[in-house]
């Protein structure tokens, strides 16, 4: 029964933060934070926090990037040095490098990139306090960043992890879960037509618990989206 | 929504709410989608961060920001950020800047003496000429009331509010223009040229502040007037 003799959920379904399985983290958004870009969004998700800023579009250099017929999107994902208990060497490695790809390659199928040819998005995501999930948060914040910032888009993108602990599918996973438990399932769901644009998954699930944590990730999309509509409403007002 | 008659689908996002890309405004609608909005399996959604518009048939997202492009016959305020021989490069605030060639510049410039004529920095008030599918513009600097700014100042409010301040043929340009006793000239990038008494340029900006910071309320208007006449009074 799970990792070593580390118990992550009692028998009453308690997990070790006391969330029940399908249960998010507190969440918390705001548009607007940082007033030279573009658009930005900062999100609180649990203990994470991550600020995302949007540049442009704006001409693409150096032009071998350049598209003739579109744009380009232009995303780098940082650890800030503090964020997480063990200092991080500032600058690019190949984890950073990987979740700046997924995440460029997510928001390029919802972003109308061929309205803006030859130019270039550019997107910024800081990680300022790390938890588990980052990759998740920067994305759901990288697109709030972008709505922020008048790109047209097709839809939001709202991503949210679920995983494996002790053999129990649960959504939205904590440090503790995320390090000692046995599978993590990342998505990233488009929340109005319900396509997917991004999908990794680390450990082993099995076909039951795969449809269960991607119905977690489902519905808990549609919650992350109600929480971004507040945040717009919150800094412009009226009704979304 | 239904004020028009051109929806005569079922109304998801009424006129005036604030819509998120990928929100549906409208299923089955018959008028025709102006900016902001895309069909998407006969459903009216919204791509941009706005306000829902309908309007003579038309319905539209007006966003709450957006980034200027240029269109052809544009009044636009740009600075000048390199040059050739035989053109200068123009920042205009837009994705891409836009050249002014040597046979569109107010004076006559030998080829080479560009520098001469107008350096790196100074100031223009030019139009757009021509713009080509790929956001490459044009501008000239031939016609009424085009030419370099060197007095007064530039303020700037985000583009996206340029249609706030032209609405009913420039009626809050002239409101402040008229209280501050100053000149103001509205470029469609969101650059504002106000030119006058010091005093009324302060004045005058402190307006454009107060729209900047309260874009979206719904009296900003009256706070504008509020604003002129507290500040008329005290000058």
């Amino acid at each position: 029964m799970g990792y070593g003799d580390i118990q992550m959920i009692d028998e009453n379904g308690n997990r070790v933060d006391g969330r029940k399985a399908g249960d998010l983290r507190p969440i918390k958004m705001e548009i607007g934070v940082v007033p030279v870009a573009d658009g930005s969004a900062s999100v609180r998700w649990g203990t994470n926090y991550v600020i995302a800023s949007v540049y442009g579009p704006m001409e693409a250099h150096p032009r071998k990037i350049q598209r003739q017929d579109r744009a380009v999107i232009d995303v780098r994902y940082n650890m800030a040095p503090f964020s997480t208990t063990d200092r991080i060497r500032p600058g690019f490695n190949r984890r950073s490098r990987e979740i700046s790809k997924v995440t460029a390659d997510a928001l390029e199928s919802v972003v109308l990139l061929e309205l803006y040819p030859r130019s270039k998005i550019r997107v910024e995501i800081e990680v300022i306090c790390a938890e588990a999930g980052t990759r998740c948060v920067g994305l759901t914040a990288a697109s709030l960043a972008l709505a922020d910032a008048g790109i047209p888009m097709t839809d939001m993108v709202v991503s949210v992890a679920s995983g494996k602990i002790n053999d129990v599918v649960v959504c939205d996973l904590n440090k503790e879960e995320d390090n000692y438990g046995e599978a993590d399932l990342p998505m990233g769901i488009l929340p109005n037509s319900g396509e997917l644009v991004f999908l990794q998954m680390d450990g082993d699930l099995s076909p039951n618990q795969f449809q269960e944590a991607w119905d977690y990730n489902i519905a808990a999309a549609g919650e992350v989206h109600k929480l971004m509509k507040e945040a717009i409403s919150n800094k412009y007002g009226g009704e979304s | 929504m239904s004020d028009s008659g051109a929806s005569d689908g079922r109304t998801l996002a009424a006129s005036g709410s604030l819509v998120i890309p990928g929100d549906k405004i409208s299923t089955n609608y018959s008028g025709q989608l102006g900016h902001g909005v895309m069909k998407i399996d006969n459903t009216i959604t919204a791509t941009k961060m706005g306000v829902v518009v309908e309007n003579s048939g038309v319905i539209s997202v007006t966003p709450l920001h957006t980034a200027y492009f240029p269109r052809p016959g544009d009044l636009v305020i740009g600075y000048i950020e390199g040059l050739r021989s035989n053109m200068w490069f123009i920042d205009l605030g837009a994705p891409f800047n836009a050249i002014l060639p040597m046979s569109l510049a107010p004076m006559k410039v030998e080829f080479g003496a560009t520098r001469d004529a107008m350096d790196v920095g100074t100031t223009l008030l030019c139009r757009i000429q021509e713009v080509d599918e790929a956001h490459s513009s044009v501008t000239t600097m031939k016609g009424m009331g085009l030419r370099k700014i060197v007095s007064g100042f530039v303020d700037q409010v985000p583009p996206h509010l340029v249609s706030f301040l032209s609405n009913n043929n420039n009626e809050v340009i002239d409101t402040i223009k008229n209280s501050t006793s100053t000149r103001i000239i509205l470029g469609a990038n969101g650059r504002i040229w106000i030119d006058g008494e010091p005093s009324g340029i302060r004045v005058a900006r402190g307006a454009f502040s107060l729209i900047r910071d309260n874009y979206g309320s719904s009296d900003l208007f009256s706070k504008v007037i509020s604003y002129l006449e507290q500040n008329k009074e005290s000058d």
